[in-house]
């Protein structure tokens, strides 16, 4: 048992302690968290937009078609390209997307951070978009008529009065995306970033031992996705105790 | 525009139809400053449809809305800045579950009107009172009887200031013991002279508070007469079935 101890310190130790390869680890978690941070933000962002654009055409289409005015227009255009870019973010593979948007779109943005940023952020989007949007048909449709008789425009109702219950009732879906996301962004390594998945492989190569850098990436993954699903739990509770 | 000056909602022909059902036919009606109009008709004869294009909840196939003298109907009038003036509360209350009555009360004044939060809170208080709900500001509507719930939903469409109120059903959707505290509130604000327009079953609240009682029927309007008339000698022979159902 002591001998397995023995054995264990020291390969940890010509592992990650000699040439201070733990760094890399900790490097390369730093940026997993920095892409996976910026791209929730991204994803949030479009996802809101997307879901307001295709609920509100859903909603209110059989309305605007006779007056056939110019808001009908505009909708119907915002709404078919939101198609569209649910269709493509949805029906091709993410690696894949990094990619393209790495060696074919962005080949002059240096930093290759940013791109996956971007594209983990545009990629999440569609995925946020259809659960805020099934979120938003969700929420009664007398809540939205109480906030408009009260005078509230379109938007003001749904910033107001929507999407704050669209938001509770989503919130375990929402951080289940998240979770999803963080361990997505493992693709990083295809355009050369060096996240926490690239990392770990570093050091298998550079080590030529697989097993403990392996792990050791395996279970930070673990433990991030352990405080995310933490923090879902308490931000439940919280929001529910506002409910009573 | 030659409206007389105590008009404050003239309806012109109003037509509305779901689809290709008709629901309402060419409705005409006024109503006037501090009127307390009651609409009756059996259920699916379109009182609702009816209340609900007076503020437009439901756009008019065809017709005219004129508020306070302005067409609402007119694509190019701002329909959420007339919205503030006519107060409307709901058959199933449409709380914002996620407030608390307070914010309930105060999101629109202060979102709408530009009132600082004092003040919101100031004029919420002084019409919680007037309910007697002003010990349920912190409350959630969760945490409210049915009753409490329709009062708070009174008070949170008082608290713009409305020229008009609009009650669909307000005591439908309440147990029968709670019936009487709703009315009474609706009753006090008839009586301080409060415009308003009640679709309604309780024919008691109809006789007592109406100044004028209106029978939908068939897409258009069947009768109107005040209430004494319209409920002691009745014309039309479908309100006088109807009558005979409900009272
Ligand atoms: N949004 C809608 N789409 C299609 N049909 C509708 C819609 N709203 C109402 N209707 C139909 O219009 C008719 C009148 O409905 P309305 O709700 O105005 O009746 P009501 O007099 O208020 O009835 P109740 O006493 O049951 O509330 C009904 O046949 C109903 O099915
Ligand atoms: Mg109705």
């Amino acid at each position: 048992m002591t001998e397995w101890f023995d054995r264990f310190g020291k390969d940890f130790h010509n592992i990650f302690i000699e040439k201070d390869r733990w760094k890399w680890l900790v490097d390369g978690l730093f940026n997993t968290l920095k892409i996976t941070f910026f791209a929730v933000l991204i994803g949030i962002v479009i996802g809101v937009v997307i879901a307001t654009i295709r609920s509100t055409y859903d909603k209110n289409k059989e309305s605007l078609k006779k007056k056939k005015g110019l808001p009908y227009y505009i909708l119907k255009i915002l709404n078919a390209i939101s198609n569209v870019y649910l269709a493509v973010i949805r029906g091709t593979p993410v690696v894949v997307q990094l990619m393209i948007m790495y060696f074919i779109v962005f080949t002059s943005v240096g930093d290759g951070t940013v791109v996956a940023i971007l594209s983990f952020g545009i990629n999440s989007g569609a995925y946020v978009a259809e659960i805020f949007r099934g979120g938003i048909m969700s929420v009664d449709a007398g809540q939205f008529e109480a906030g408009r008789s009260l005078g509230f425009n379109y938007i003001q109702t749904m910033i107001y009065i929507v999407l704050p219950q669209m938001f509770k009732m989503v919130l375990p879906t929402l951080f289940n995306e998240f979770i999803v996301l963080v361990k997505e962004t493992s693709v990083a390594g295809y355009v050369g970033i060096m996240d926490l998945t690239k990392a770990g492989d570093l050091i298998r190569g550079r080590t030529f031992s697989a097993f403990m850098p392996l792990i050791a990436v395996a279970l930070i993954y673990l433990v991030i996705v352990l405080l995310l699903t933490y923090l879902d739990k308490r931000l439940e509770r919280r929001l529910r105790k506002s409910d009573h | 525009m030659t409206i007389e000056n105590d008009v404050i909602i003239k309806v012109e022909d109003l037509k509305k139809s779901f689809g290709k059902i008709e629901v309402l036919k060419g409705i005409n009606a006024e109503i006037k400053r501090k009127d307390v109009c009651v609409v009756v008709g059996a259920s699916g004869s379109g009182k609702s449809t009816f209340l609900r294009c007076l503020n437009l909840l439901e756009y008019p196939t065809e017709g005219r809305i004129l508020f306070e003298g302005v067409d609402i109907t007119d694509p190019s009038v701002n329909i959420n800045t007339h919205r503030q003036k006519i107060g409307m509360v709901f058959q199933q209350f449409n709380l914002f579950p996620n407030m608390t009555v307070l914010k309930n009360l105060t999101i629109a004044p202060r979102k709408l009107l530009k009132l600082s939060k004092e003040e919101a809170e100031e004029k919420a208080f002084s019409l919680l009172k007037r309910v007697g709900l002003e010990d349920r500001a912190s409350a959630y509507p969760s945490q409210l009887s049915g009753g409490m719930k329709q009062r708070i939903a009174i008070v949170r469409a008082l608290c713009m200031n409305p020229d008009v109120m609009l009650f669909d059903e307000p005591t439908s959707a309440l147990d029968p013991e709670m019936v009487g505290e709703v009315l009474a509130v609706m009753k006090e604000l008839a009586h301080s002279g409060m415009t308003m327009v009640v679709v309604t079953h309780e024919m008691g609240f109809a006789r007592e508070v109406g100044t004028n009682v209106i029978f939908i029927d068939g897409g258009r309007i069947a009768e109107e007469a005040p209430p004494e008339q319209f409920f002691n000698d009745p014309k039309n022979p479908r309100l006088k079935e109807f009558l005979s159902k409900v009272l």
